[in-house]
């Protein structure tokens, strides 16, 4: 690194230290910019991806009431995915860059949409539980030190918050109502409690992110405390289900004031970040095709734009 | 048919070509060719869910059988649906939806225009309501007729395809029959058979916009007023009906 390159790299860090936002036209380290082209396109591709587990239920909703609030929830979603893709342009990348890196495996998305969504108390665990576990670590990145990013979260985490409210209101129903529907809210916790967890990603100690990317302010808070930080909100709303969470070692600590908890299945978890889960396959693929058989659709409203500029040009000469 | 059973068999025809049109925007989710129509896809799909329970829900209380919106949605069997041929046809490819959607979206803003003059209160006040709604449908998807019309050579096609393949269902949507007959006298409902010129006008414009021909009028298939449906429903319910079906007793 050259002096002056050192002298920007010591100014950009004393405004982050000082809490100043940095914004898409100042100085930025190289490898900052990538950190947070790398997250906040994983966060883009997440909302995206998203959609398709829930999607699975979409068109067997069982009421008109539920079927309109997915499709509101769903369109949320794709909305978050637009607001994020357009704040990391703001750090020179294309949206059309970060789809080629999703579609070719290079960018990874939120692990959580490669567990299939078999029931439809699912539709209510992805709302309170994986909404959930997001809300945990979007709060968090509402103080992010990238200005683009941090004001995305406040608005995020807005509708974020009322998705989380649906998914219990669908769990509660659940668990209050007929014996199968009992028996489909607790196998839904049963397979998403422990993938919840793991959306928080690696131990502290295991994290190759965390340390250099709590310098920078882009992330504000560890891996492990936000992680504590939601077992500890979420055990109780499940108490008060009924529903037993799937974790012997769950047990109410006295002295922390929180909750002691049994281990992460690591292999599990690398196993699925790694592209081997249930669904990674055709979850990628689903959006392959997508992607691809709309590049004739993309293809035409282009040469279409382009001719009415040229109508409009020709009427103006 | 009494007045009541009249007023029924009308809100269940305006009402189902909602939640089943609805519906088969909801399978586009995750597939749509670019993001931004993810979201169109949705809002427009969710717009008629919306008006579907409105309409169902006052459907049920006309009935005064106790029927609600749900159990109007998901407990009727093919021949009971009241929605239009054309709703029900599958997808296809985008151009295919896109001219669907067009093709309703000009028929339904015109009749919702005129039902918001309905001496029924509460019709009258659900037409208001989703003409505003409408007025955006029927600007998305005929401006998506005309980029694809005008676009590139290959999309020229596809849409072209998509307007032939659907023109013959278009006929029954103007039909008149002893409901509607019955609703017109009544003050309640429009005459559809008069709404065709204008609706004549709107396609004509966005076709010459989209530089698509016109199709000859060479054929027509009717029968969703008597519940006489294509294949394609019965699929579309049994994946809408499940739940319900299989947990009577649920309530979710």
């Amino acid at each position: 690194m050259d002096e002056v390159d050192m002298e920007l790299e010591k100014a950009f860090q004393s405004k982050i230290d000082a809490e100043l936002k940095i914004e898409p036209k100042d100085w930025m380290p190289d490898a900052y910019r990538k950190t947070l082209v790398r997250q906040m396109s994983q966060h883009a591709h997440s909302e995206v991806v998203g959609m398709l587990p829930e999607g699975n239920w979409l068109t067997r909703a069982p009421s008109l009431k539920r079927k309109a609030i997915l499709m509101a929830k769903i369109q949320d979603e794709g909305g978050h995915g637009l607001y994020l893709y357009s704040a990391a342009e703001t750090l020179g990348v294309s949206r059309d860059e970060m789809y080629e890196q999703l579609h070719s495996g290079k960018a990874k998305y939120s692990s959580i949409f490669n567990y299939p969504t078999l029931n439809w108390a699912d539709i209510g665990a992805i709302g309170w539980l994986v909404d959930g576990a997001a809300i945990t670590n979007q709060i968090a990145l509402c103080r992010c030190s990238y200005g683009p990013y941090a004001r995305a979260m406040v608005k995020v985490c807005k509708e974020e918050s009322f998705h989380q409210r649906q998914g219990y209101e669908i769990m509660m129903n659940m668990s209050n109502g007929t014996k199968e529907q009992k028996e489909m809210a607790q196998d839904a916790i049963n397979r998403w409690w422990w993938p919840a967890l793991m959306m928080f990603g690696p131990h502290d100690k295991n994290s190759d992110h965390t340390s250099q990317s709590m310098t920078w302010k882009i992330k504000r808070t560890s891996n492990d405390e936000l992680r504590q930080r939601f077992v500890d909100a979420t055990v109780p709303q499940a108490d008060y289900l009924g529903l037993t969470v799937p974790d012997d070692k769950l047990a109410w600590n006295e002295e922390t004031q929180s909750y002691d908890w049994g281990e992460i299945d690591w292999d599990e978890f690398r196993n699925v970040v790694a592209g081997n889960g249930l669904c990674n396959r055709e979850r990628l693929q689903t959006r392959r095709d997508a992607h691809d058989g709309g590049k004739w659709v993309r293809d035409a409203a282009l040469a279409y734009a382009e001719k009415q500029k040229k109508r409009m040009a020709d009427k103006a000469a | 048919m009494n007045d009541n059973e009249i007023l029924f068999e009308y809100l269940l025809r305006l009402g189902d070509n909602c939640a089943i049109l609805g519906q088969r925007l909801a399978e586009w989710c995750g597939k749509a060719p670019v993001l931004e129509e993810e979201l169109a896809l949705m809002n427009v799909g969710l717009d008629l869910v919306g008006q579907a329970r409105l309409l169902l829900d006052y459907a049920g209380k006309v009935e005064g059988a106790g029927r609600d919106e749900d159990q109007l949605a998901f407990f009727r069997d093919t021949q009971e649906w009241r929605n239009f041929l054309l709703i029900e046809q599958p997808n296809g490819d985008f151009a295919k939806t896109m001219a669907r959607q067009m093709i309703f979206d000009c028929f339904q803003y015109l009749q919702f225009e005129a039902l918001t003059a309905s001496k029924d209160k509460t019709l009258s006040e659900i037409a208001a309501k989703s003409l505003k709604e409408i007025t955006y449908h029927r600007r998305h998807s005929s401006n998506w007729v005309i980029r694809l019309g005008d676009g590139t050579d290959e999309s020229h096609a596809k849409m072209q395809a998509a307007i032939d393949e659907l023109w013959g269902f278009i006929p029954e949507m103007f039909d008149m029959d002893a409901v509607e007959d019955a609703m017109v006298a009544a003050g309640i409902g429009t005459d559809v058979s008069v709404l065709r010129a204008r609706w004549d006008d709107m396609i004509n414009s966005i076709l010459t916009e989209a530089t698509l021909q016109r199709p000859e009028d060479t054929w027509s298939v009717r029968g969703s007023r008597e519940g006489k449906h294509s294949e394609h429903l019965g699929f579309l319910l049994a994946e809408m009906q499940f739940l319900p079906r299989a947990y009577p007793d649920a309530k979710w």
